[in-house]
């Protein structure tokens, strides 16, 4: 770990003024420090914003919630509203992680964390997103965790983050403070970029942007949710892809499907052809094959995660069967019915 | 002191003494002090006054030399002392047992993880700055191979053979030609490697974090320079070896050399990256088993070829086929190695060298025989069971093989299994497997001492606990032996100054250590007898009270002056007349989905016969930690290399996958078979640790081509090779 400059802060406006390109904010410090010490990360300055007021509760809004930033995952996962009206999301969280790590890192943290390319985690490799300008050693490497779509000749690393994924299905919306104090509010799927040929640069935030707030709108009535977790072991490992489903079936048919994939892509992943192939339709194995088959359409780009787009199509499909009741639910399976 | 040679079978002295103390299931004696991170581990022990913190600096240069050091970079760095370098440093640990030094590189690289200097600062954070920081510059060469499948060299051995193999599977009615693969593994102990070197004129002392202190110190003296007389190692408590601290590491030597450079006291511990990039991994093997027989299931031919990797100079070769040359008849058997030379982290023994790889392809290639004959697994394992040792001729000292697969099978509820493929819970395929577990077993030369003062005894000797339970085990068998309560005899290990005993490794460590262990307190007994004035043989000890011959004296009297004994144990005749190895069947349930092809094991039972059993808990605990080491080579465990340079790319625990808590069913059921294996030593016991492991991983992977009806043939299943077999079965 390089030595940096600590600053606490008390108040939000004087957070942002000590942010800036060569500083990082912290809060539950749960990736971020690992990457300090052994120098992914080397930021000149660490700003702490867990003393700040007001991020730290989750907040009725008529019908949504108001997530403060520095709500902690376990707070988030537990919550008997989360539990009862957005149970994908407390699902999604407790798929990531162990029991100790959510009890630090929090809504914001979550949503920044960084990838787990192995050659980012190295720094005798080559990596454009750690390191602009020096490469990609992933290219040609081993490469199993690597991203099936959205990828750059730059960058082929994936998003790790489950809580993420279920954000996007859910259409929330992050919540941001710029310097100046003016707050906008950004859907989730625009809050990350691409790599393009930039991939160190990884959401739309500029760098004395503070996330405040993550705006859950109102569960909708009648679906069901389930989040498909795919690992290489039973619990704490990332994702090899993972499938954040919300079905509503009605007279025998899908009434509305809102779909979101992880760990397949630079950032969630999305793709509303497959929604619209679900749409008025009666759910059946042909339907979800068909749907699987048009989700992982495109070419891997990299040998060592072909295998990533046989086992989507197969992950969405038993997603699928769970969210429309053709399968029951197994164990350890996360899903969960919204009353109607 | 007493030297014993195992000649012949001795009396089951243990079964006599009555105390009750031998197999009893006590919780261990260190279980408080590692629980409330009291037990102090080599980096935990306090620090000497101006004690310097080492770290080493890794090569990023698959071969070459070191041409210099560019500090420029780390000018900034408050703190930082020196960047020691040294002829003497190593190049990686020494192999088990070598005894002598390994590799001292100089200032070539020979892998990318190689440690080339250490950095030297006033804190641990200062040096791990400079470390990462510090510019090498290098002269590249070409490494000529990096990777086991495009290797710069191969040593291809004399096949080991009986019979005539190529007749019997020229003849063979059934057979299986199959090939396996399983991926590189590491450790992964607990507590990383870590030394604390301080001189004392020209003697050092090293606390440090080794399994084999006897052999660690002619290491260490070795690769110094200097006199074995000048060298302690301190080894008190272990955070776990699995084999990769066998020999002396790289760490060690760096700190005695820069901590005599210096003039001061320098620890270095291995962040978790170093222990990935440069402690001896398991090699990466690739396996053709075949397997001829009779239409009736009688097996009439056996071959076994590997080929595994390791750097050159590295002796070590993974034996794969140990196990494979001794659990089965045949008329011909042939046996065949083949070692890659590649630049890159060199390999040596992870738990149960050879046994652990080499059964998951053995075991699981003699199911897809079994599924050829249409034979039930347990059936063809029973009809196949040799009266002898087929490669040796040896008689089996003891084995309850049979015994194990037919009572496990029982117990497990094997005859209801079903056909393969034919049971269904939701999406989710139940299978159940079975494999037979083997393991040589071994006695490595060993020395104790015991002090008995009234009714109080103490056991020195340089064995180690890398948690396995040696502090408690030869407590009980002192105090079994000396008829007292176990509180009463005090226990002192990891520690060179003491009698030099064979080390934790090989799963010998209780066997052997507890044999001269035993001898010791048998000479005491011996001479509290002489002092009561009976025979040895009529003396009886119990609850501190000493009776032969009529008379009865409490030994807090009869002991007034220190009796002091030390005995020494090594193999003799017995280890040629006899083969001996535990032997045990595993038994796994799993349930595969058929979307995901995720693989949860349900439950597992393992029935061993291991001799006779010291601490029927610690016993316990190892042959399930032996079992979640198999589950996570059947399933998780797959240390992954680039191609390119050779460089270990999962670096750490969230990479390379051991099994997690919810890997591990709670349904997981470990059955002792009585057993004396009275050719092994004069306890007899045998390993145990490493039995757990062997064969596991073969019975979940056997398990899962029950549930799905779909083989697959390279280790680990994770979820994209278990799909991959299952749109193969269609």
């Amino acid at each position: 770990m390089r030595s940096f400059d600590f600053h606490q802060s008390g108040e939000i406006g004087d957070a942002a003024g000590a942010l800036g390109r060569e500083a990082a904010i912290i809060a539950g410090g749960t990736n971020l420090l690992d990457l300090m010490k052994i120098q992914v990360m080397t930021p000149e300055r660490l700003v702490d914003i867990t003393r700040l007021d007001g991020l730290s509760a989750i907040e009725a809004d008529g019908e949504n919630l108001r997530i403060g930033a520095l709500v902690t995952n376990t707070h988030l996962a537990g919550d008997s509203r989360i539990r009862a009206g957005w149970p994908l999301l407390s699902r999604a969280i407790l798929a990531g992680a162990s029991a100790q790590i959510r009890n630090k890192a929090t809504t914001g943290g979550n949503l920044l964390q960084r990838t787990r390319c192995p050659y980012f985690y190295d720094t005798s490799q080559a990596c454009n997103k750690r390191a602009p300008g020096t490469g990609c050693a992933a290219q040609g490497g081993a490469g199993r965790m690597l991203a099936l779509f959205g990828t750059s000749p730059d960058c082929l690393a994936a998003h790790p983050s489950d809580m993420a994924t279920a954000l996007t299905a859910l259409q929330a919306s992050v919540e941001i403070r710029a310097a100046s104090g003016e707050i906008r509010t950004v859907p989730m799927h625009e809050f990350y970029r691409g790599p393009g040929d930039s991939p160190d640069i990884e959401t739309v935030l500029a760098p004395d942007d503070i996330v405040t707030a993550v705006l859950l709108p109102a569960p909708r009535a009648g679906t069901k949710q389930t989040y498909r977790k795919v690992r290489d072991r039973a619990s704490y490992a990332f994702a090899l892809v993972s499938v954040a489903a919300i079905v509503k079936v009605e007279d025998g048919r899908i009434a509305e499907a809102s779909l979101a994939y992880g760990s397949i892509a630079p950032h969630p992943w999305m793709n509303h052809a497959v929604e619209e192939m679900l749409v008025g339709q009666a759910p059946s194995d042909d339907l979800f094959a068909r749907a699987g088959e048009a989700l992982t359409a495109a070419p891997a780009p990299h040998p060592d995660t072909e295998y990533k787009r046989p086992l989507l199509r197969r992950t969405l499909i038993a997603a699928l069967r769970e969210a429309t009741g053709l399968s029951e639910s197994a164990h350890g399976v996360d899903t969960a019915r919204i009353p109607a | 002191m007493k030297d014993f040679t195992m000649d012949e079978a001795q009396p089951r002295l243990l079964d006599q003494t009555g105390m009750g103390i031998i197999g009893k299931p006590l919780p261990r004696r260190d279980g408080k002090l590692k629980v409330s991170g009291t037990a102090p581990y080599a980096a935990d022990t306090p620090h000497p006054a101006r004690m310097a913190h080492g770290v080493l600096v890794r090569a990023t240069i698959p071969r070459g030399r070191v041409a210099g050091f560019d500090r420029a970079g780390i000018a900034d760095i408050d703190g930082v002392i020196e960047i020691v370098t040294d002829a003497r440093l190593s190049r990686n640990p020494t192999q088990g047992m070598a005894g002598e030094a390994t590799v001292q590189p100089g200032d070539e690289v020979h892998y990318h993880g190689q440690p080339i200097a250490l950095v030297v600062a006033e804190t641990f954070e200062a040096a791990r700055d400079a470390a990462q920081r510090l510019t090498v510059r290098y002269e590249t060469t070409d490494p000529g191979g990096v990777s086991p499948d495009k290797p710069k060299d191969t040593e291809i051995a004399d096949p080991e053979t009986a019979g005539d193999f190529d007749a019997a599977w020229g003849a063979a009615e059934v057979k299986v030609d199959l090939e396996f693969t399983t991926p590189s593994h590491v450790s992964a102990a607990m507590e990383p490697h870590a030394a604390l070197a301080e001189w004392d004129g020209d003697r050092v002392t090293l606390k440090g974090s080794q399994q084999m202190l006897r052999f660690n110190r002619n290491e260490l003296a070795d690769s110094l320079g200097i006199d074995p007389s000048k060298v302690r190692i301190l080894s008190p408590y272990i955070g776990g070896g699995f084999g990769s601290k066998l020999g002396i590491g790289p760490e060690a030597v760096a700190a005695c050399v820069a901590a005599e450079k210096l003039g001061r006291p320098v620890r270095v511990v291995m962040p978790r990256q170093t222990v990935f990039d440069s402690v001896l991994r398991r090699s990466e093997t690739r396996q053709r088993v075949r397997f001829g027989a009779t239409r009736d299931g009688r097996i009439t031919a056996i071959s076994h070829d590997d080929t595994v990797s390791n750097l050159d100079g590295e002796s070590f070769a993974e034996p794969t086929t140990q196990a494979s040359q001794f659990l089965y008849g045949a008329d011909g058997l042939s046996f065949t190695q083949t070692v890659a030379r590649i630049s890159a982290t060199p390999a040596g023994s992870v738990r149960a060298p050879g046994e652990a790889v080499g059964m998951l392809a053995f075991e699981a290639a003699l199911d897809e025989l079994a599924d050829k004959l249409g034979m039930d697994p347990v059936d063809l394992r029973l009809k196949n069971l040799p009266e002898k040792n087929p490669m040796t001729g040896q008689p089996y000292s003891a084995r309850r093989l049979a015994d194990c697969l037919t009572e496990g099978a029982a117990a497990f509820g094997w005859a209801d299994r079903g056909a393969p493929g034919s049971r269904r819970e939701g999406d989710w395929l139940i299978g159940m497997g079975v494999a037979s577990a083997a393991r040589s077993n071994m006695l490595v030369k060993s020395a104790s001492r015991v002090r008995l003062h009234g009714a109080h005894a103490v056991v020195e000797t340089d064995m180690t606990d890398i948690g396995t339970g040696s502090y408690t085990i030869l407590g009980q068998i002192a105090a079994e032996m000396l008829g007292l309560p176990v509180d009463a005899v005090e226990v002192r290990l990891g520690d060179t100054d003491l009698p030099g005993a064979s080390g934790s490794g090989g799963s010998f460590g209780a066997s052997s250590a507890g044999s001269s262990t035993f001898l010791a307190a048998k000479e005491i007994r011996e001479r509290i007898a002489e002092k009561l004035g009976c025979a040895a043989d009529d003396l009886t000890l119990n609850d501190g009270i000493a009776r032969g011959g009529n008379i009865e004296k409490p030994l807090a009297e009869l002991v007034d002056t220190e009796i002091v004994a030390e005995a020494s144990i090594e193999g003799g005749k017995t280890a040629e007349s006899h083969f001996s190895a535990g032997f045990g069947a595993h038994f796994a349930e799993v349930a595969v989905n058929e979307w995901t092809g995720e693989v949860r094991v349900r439950r597992m039972l393992g029935v061993m016969a291991m001799g006779r059993i010291l601490n029927e808990k610690t016993a316990r605990s190892q042959a399930i930690g032996g079992m979640v080491w198999g589950l996570g080579s059947a399933l998780t465990e797959d240390m992954q290399m680039d191609r390119r340079d050779g460089h270990v790319v999962t670096r750490d625990l969230a990479n390379y996958h051991v099994a997690s808590h919810l890997d591990v069913p709670s349904d997981m059921v470990v059955t002792f078979l009585e057993e004396r294996d009275d050719m092994a030593n004069p306890i007899q016991s045998k390993g145990i640790g490493e039995l757990g492991i062997s064969g596991a991983g073969a019975a979940i992977f056997n398990a899962i081509a029950h549930a799905t009806g779909a083989r697959l043939h390279d280790y680990p299943a994770t979820p994209d090779k278990v799909i991959a077999a299952l749109e193969a079965r269609g």
